[in-house]
């Protein structure tokens, strides 16, 4: 199999948490020697076993296995702490795997927050060599490719300054340039398209796809999941260091969105919440009440009724839903007129929203009760980030018989264009 | 099971000691080269003086010692001129203690590169150590500028040994790995032990009193003859003492002290690049 460019085999990668530097040499010395001679070891805990050990680390990955081909481009999607990062310094050999093995064809450069040894002192020209050879270049084949990467890079009028000169954005367009134009076999980003003007990123990702569709692979990370559903051909999901999901990107995507409850009785009160939220006034349950599924039709009205306590008086209370695209990013707001509720009371309301110019597709809900401050700003007495998931359902009837892309086109359907007139031109 | 030969990495944990990856050195060769310029570019940045400090530095040592220990002392030296005792001392002193010091904190001032991207790390001293070569080298030359001068004059104490002359690259090398070799151990050792860092700047300023650079070893002969024989274990001894011997004629060196020292040099190397080759590969874990 020519294709295979990258094989991660059952990788495994444990730390050791807690203070790591506390040993002394002294203390290390005789553990070791205890154990040259088969005895106990003298400072470890009395009665400690393997697996209170066990207790000490953290399993950053776990037999993760994962086949990458030419041509791939793979998204990388998970949390904070899941395991991206341990997973790309591993394929980058900045560290080792603590089990497993891991396979690579070719050259891999790495874009783990680019500008990696860039000296403010030399000029960009010395930096692109010195980058170039950190990357595993040599000098002439960084000569060779010097001025497509100057070009790339846009800054071509101060290649010559020293990059302590530059700003920030002209480092990472240089940064980017050069890693990008090494042609790795496997080229590893990790959100690097923070910074940099707009214009530059649709450049990066348009030069990443390029990549990918020379037969090379790209290795993508990064929280920002438009760019990722834009660039990837295929997606994986890691939870809490776990492999659970290798295929599409939507498929990735939706299990980093949330797995949101799709029941029609939500209990709310057991969800977690943003620090001091529910406490004064909070939402306990979240009844479904006109549908038998999740569904809806385009332009519905979706029911619910929303059960609450109070222990505080607010006579101006207000309900807001904030929706949540396949992107996971904010769709759409809606909120209620203001209502009110008495301090030691259980409080139910029943509520209609209006589903209309929303696309099809399917929706997180985040729900929070708050009042509006004379500053005109929202103050929060309770927030549920992820109350669940609705579908709103295909009918291209509704849009005159097109099919709905939200990757194209968005979440919110405008009302039609309304043609005024028309004449024919001579 | 796959074959390792279809594949250009195989990634594994870490089981043997041995795992040494000279191959991968050799193929970053471009960076060493590109390290080093960057040394010399950087290092005399946004001074007045810029490079001649490579030779202030020495010279001003050199008097130094020749003031404090040849004068007001009043040390012995071979009968040499005091000038160009010293200067020999310390010139090869400085070039040792270079290569020492500054390749001792590799993992320490480089974790933020290492961190991010992979190289073999062993670009890294090495570079470090090139450039305390050709550092040494411009020194080297005054030092040959002067010992001609002086062994023009009539009636010169100062006789340069040819057939010992042509030992200088063998003694530079073994000076310069002698350097490495102590300098990566510690490297490696202060990843987990941070207080040797402190250490080394004492170390060897205590070091270079235990060796002859601000006297002669002939002088630990005569007047402590039963410490002579430990005192020449000292590997940087005969290498001095040799040094000496062939540019300037004075004191001589034993073979045997010789032959140990390059065996001690051999042994350090060979210690110092296996510990730096386990460290480098999980020390970001660590550091």
């Amino acid at each position: 199999m020519e294709d295979r460019v990258l094989e991660i085999d059952n990788v495994s990668k444990e730390y050791r948490l807690g203070q790591l530097n506390g040993r002394t040499l002294q203390a290390d010395v005789a553990s070791w020697f205890a154990r040259l001679r088969g005895l106990e070891d003298p400072n470890s805990k009395i009665g400690a076993d393997p697996a209170r050990i066990r207790g000490e680390t953290l399993m950053a990955l776990r037999d993760v296995s994962l086949n990458v081909n030419r041509g791939d481009a793979l998204a990388i999607v998970g949390r904070n702490g899941a395991g991206k990062s341990t997973l790309l310094k591993l394929i980058s050999r900045i560290t080792l795997p603590t089990r497993g093995e891991i396979r690579i064809r070719g050259k891999v450069a790495s874009l783990l927050e680019i500008g990696t040894g860039f000296h403010p002192d030399l000029t960009g020209r010395d930096n692109i060599y010195l980058n170039g050879a950190i990357l595993g270049m040599s000098r002439a084949e960084t000569a060779a490719r010097m001025k497509r990467i100057i070009e790339f890079s846009e800054i071509e009028p101060f290649i010559d300054t020293p990059v302590k000169r530059y700003s920030s954005g002209m480092y990472v367009k240089l940064a980017f340039a050069v890693a990008a134009n090494l042609s790795p076999d496997i080229l590893i980003c990790d959100e690097v398209l923070a910074v940099g003007d707009l214009a530059f990123q649709q450049k990066c990702l348009s030069k990443m796809r390029d990549v990918a569709q020379e037969g090379r692979a790209v290795l993508y990370v990064s929280h920002n999941l438009r760019t990722v559903a834009e660039l990837c051909n295929r997606g994986v999901f890691l939870d809490a260091g776990r492999l659970t999901c290798d295929g599409t990107v939507d498929r990735a995507i939706e299990l980093y969105g949330g797995t949101g409850a799709r029941d029609l009785d939500r209990d709310l009160n057991a969800l977690p919440r943003p620090k001091r939220r529910g406490e004064a006034i909070r939402m306990h349950t979240m009844r479904i009440t006109n549908t038998e599924s999740i569904e809806y039709e385009m332009d519905g009205v979706m029911r619910f009724a929303l059960e609450g306590t109070a222990t505080i008086s607010e006579p101006l209370l207000r309900l807001r839903v904030t929706l949540f695209g396949s992107l996971a990013s904010p769709a759409a707001m809606t909120q209620s007129p203001p209502f009110e509720v008495r301090a030691g009371e259980r409080f139910k309301i029943d509520i209609a929203m209006p589903l209309d110019g929303l696309s099809p597709g399917e929706y997180g809900m985040k729900l929070s009760l708050l009042a509006l401050t004379p500053q005109g700003k929202s103050s929060y007495y309770d927030t549920v980030e992820d109350a669940g998931k609705f579908i709103i359902s295909e009918d291209p009837a509704v849009n005159d018989g097109f099919r709905w892309s939200v990757r194209k086109w968005g979440n919110f359907r405008m009302n039609p264009l309304q043609l005024q007139s028309q004449e024919v031109l001579p | 099971m796959h074959e390792d030969k279809h594949w250009d990495i195989v990634i594994r944990p870490r089981r043997r000691w041995l795992d040494i990856d000279i191959k991968g050195v050799y193929q970053y060769r471009d960076l060493i080269w590109l390290l080093v310029k960057r040394y010399f570019t950087l290092i005399y940045r946004q001074t007045v003086l810029g490079p001649l400090w490579v030779l202030l530095q020495p010279l001003l040592t050199t008097t130094i010692f020749t003031v404090v220990f040849g004068t007001i002392a009043g040390l012995p030296t071979d009968g040499m001129p005091k000038f160009l005792f010293y200067m020999a001392g310390s010139i090869l002193w400085q070039f040792f203690s270079g290569c020492l010091t500054s390749t001792s904190n590799t993992f320490i001032s480089n974790r933020n590169l290492f961190g991010k991207v992979y190289f073999p790390r062993l670009c890294m001293p090495i570079s470090t150590v090139v450039s305390q070569l050709l550092n040494f080298l411009v020194q080297f030359a005054v030092f040959v500028g002067l010992v001609a001068v002086y062994a023009l004059q009539p009636g010169t104490a100062v006789k340069p040994n040819g057939a010992l002359i042509t030992l200088t690259p063998l003694l530079l090398l073994q000076l310069a790995l002698l350097g490495l070799g102590f300098g990566i151990i510690v490297s490696a050792l202060t990843t987990r032990y941070r207080d040797l860092a402190m250490l080394v700047g004492f170390g060897t300023h205590l070091w270079m009193y235990f060796s002859p650079v601000t006297y002669s070893s002939s002088m630990v002969s005569q007047r402590f003859p039963q410490w002579a024989r430990l005192y020449q274990l000292n590997p940087i001894t005969p290498i001095i003492d040799l040094f000496r011997a062939a540019w300037l004629g004075a004191g001589s060196a034993s073979a045997r002290y010789m032959g140990i020292s390059a065996g001690l040099t051999l042994l350090v190397l060979f210690l110092g690049v296996m510990l730096f080759s386990h460290t480098e590969k999980t020390f970001m874990d660590t550091v």
